[in-house]
């Protein structure tokens, strides 16, 4: 299994009766196969746009995005995808959520419960396959929510601020799973955060961005060894290299 | 509060109606071609099904409004999901909706009996006109609904066209949808009653108009209303029944 993903050059710009809005300018980012690059920036740094370019649904002005040396100019199964919401379909069951990709996908129906059956294991759901998403905790959606993500075994997962609207505890929680996943699956992650704390735990590359237009104003080593527990939160938390991730936000906010 | 006194209570409020009812008769003492008393139409309504005075209207009028809801529902799915996702259909089709709509179905229902006839087609007709707009209403305001997210989510999962209305937009506009189709399965009666009235030789319509003139039965008129309003009472029952079916908890 692969995953390498390449974004060249890409600038986005949204028309508006204004006039041309410049959300993205010239992003050049590599993710090295099973490599996991966090992207922070400002508000308004268009993170969660470049995660759509990167995922096929919105086409760039300029430049491409490459997939193992193929082009992406639509949704593709090789990438998954978890937004800042679970979006969830209320009036399906935990187990018909997860089995969502797959039933598009048209894989018949023993084969698609065996895989959503493996997937539930894999997020520790296996006690919830006919819960509604309404009798679920928010920690809980979202892993439902991930394991969707991961069902059509995506070589590349892109999550957009997936724990952002969680509690702090369940947030740091999820973490750990979502790198117990990392370790497990070994796809690379692209993961758009806030947090600088988060990027530096999760990630092995922190890339800046700039506020708008977002242009890529740093892309920083983390150093922390894996595997990474707990306490490598604290650890990332005081890190020079939040120091210098806080200072290259503070450059571009002013 | 359990089911036995759910059916308790509204069977008590049953009895009092009635109660009231007699009592009105009794002490307002009104004849029986102005208010027959419960008992009277209790009687004549039980006499008018066993001697099969009512079988053949009921049958008639029953398959008017079967139809009608049936066309006029289905034709309304089908322009609502268009007015949903189109604008130029909801800016075409909106004005002539609306002024249909606004036209009293009582107004209309003469010429349409002029240009389809005094048969089954006229009240056919009738039926759905006055059953579309509810459920046309409904199924779009249904399938407007449907969250952008999940929208795009499907989009990601590279859905096509067919499995983004079957997976996404019917089943999150179904609520919707059947609560358009209660109200619409109640004025299909409607429609059916006044198609009937403006030119039929059968149905529960015509049968009001015999019993008050021809026959001059009052009791029998009664029961008559009794029945429509009981056709209407078990149709809705059964949209909410499909509701609760189709409708899981969400």
């Amino acid at each position: 299994m692969s995953g390498h993903l390449a974004i060249r050059g890409v600038t986005v710009d949204f028309e508006r009766p204004a006039g041309r809005l410049e959300v993205l300018e010239g992003i050049d980012l590599e993710v090295q196969p099973g490599e996991v690059v966090a992207l922070i920036g400002p508000n308004g740094s268009g993170k969660s746009t470049l995660l759509r370019v990167a995922a096929g649904l919105l086409a760039p002005r300029d430049g491409r995005i490459e997939l193992d040396g193929r082009a992406i100019v639509e949704p593709d199964p090789a990438i998954g995808l978890v937004f800042q919401e679970p979006r969830l379909l209320p009036w399906r069951s935990v187990a018909a959520n997860v089995g969502y990709p797959l039933e598009l996908a048209g894989w018949p129906r023993p084969r698609r419960d065996a895989r959503v059956n493996e997937l539930l294991e894999l997020i520790g759901l296996s006690g919830w396959p006919d819960a509604r998403p309404s009798q679920l905790s928010g920690g809980m959606r979202q892993r439902v929510a991930l394991a969707r993500a991961l069902a059509l075994e995506p070589r590349v997962l892109l999550l957009d601020e997936p724990f952002s609207a969680l509690d702090a505890l369940t947030r740091e929680r999820l973490n750990l799973e979502l790198l117990d996943l990392w370790g497990r699956t070994g796809t690379s992650i692209v993961v758009v955060t806030h947090s600088i704390q988060e990027a530096i735990f999760l990630a092995d590359r922190v890339a800046v961005l700039s506020s708008r237009p977002g242009r890529i104003v740093a892309n920083l080593r983390v150093t922390l060894p894996r595997p990474r527990s707990l306490d490598a939160l604290d650890a990332a938390a005081v890190s020079p290299l939040a120091t210098e991730i806080r200072q290259r936000l503070g450059d571009v906010a002013a | 509060m359990s089911r036995a006194s759910t059916v308790a209570q509204v069977g008590a409020m049953f009895v009092v109606a009635l109660i009231a009812w007699k009592a009105l008769v009794v002490i307002g003492g009104y004849p029986v071609f102005i208010l027959p008393p419960p008992d009277t139409v209790a009687n004549r309504f039980v006499r008018a099904w066993i001697d099969g005075t009512f079988a053949p209207h009921f049958g008639a009028t029953l398959q008017e409004v079967v139809l009608g809801f049936v066309v006029g529902a289905g034709l309304a799915l089908v322009i609502g999901y268009g007015l949903a996702r189109s604008v130029l259909v909801g800016r075409l089709l909106s004005p002539y909706l609306v002024a249909a709509q606004a036209t009293p179905i009582l107004a209309l229902a003469p010429l349409l009996a002029l240009w389809f006839g005094a048969g089954l087609l006229s009240k056919v007709v009738i039926c759905s006109l006055i059953v579309f707009f509810p459920v046309a209403v409904a199924t779009m305001v249904g399938i407007r609904s449907v969250d952008a997210g999940l929208l795009e989510l499907a989009r990601s999962l590279r859905a096509t066209r067919r499995q983004v209305v079957a997976t996404l937009e019917i089943p999150a506009a179904l609520p919707s949808i059947l609560g358009g189709m209660r109200v619409g399965v109640t004025l299909a009666v409607v429609g059916a009653i006044v198609g009937e009235w403006a030119g039929a030789s059968q149905g529960l319509g015509v049968l009001v108009n015999l019993a008050r003139g021809s026959l001059f039965d009052i009791p029998l008129m009664f029961a008559t209303l009794l029945t429509i309003a009981l056709m209407g009472v078990v149709l809705y029952g059964l949209v909410v029944l499909t509701e609760r079916r189709l409708v899981g908890p969400r």
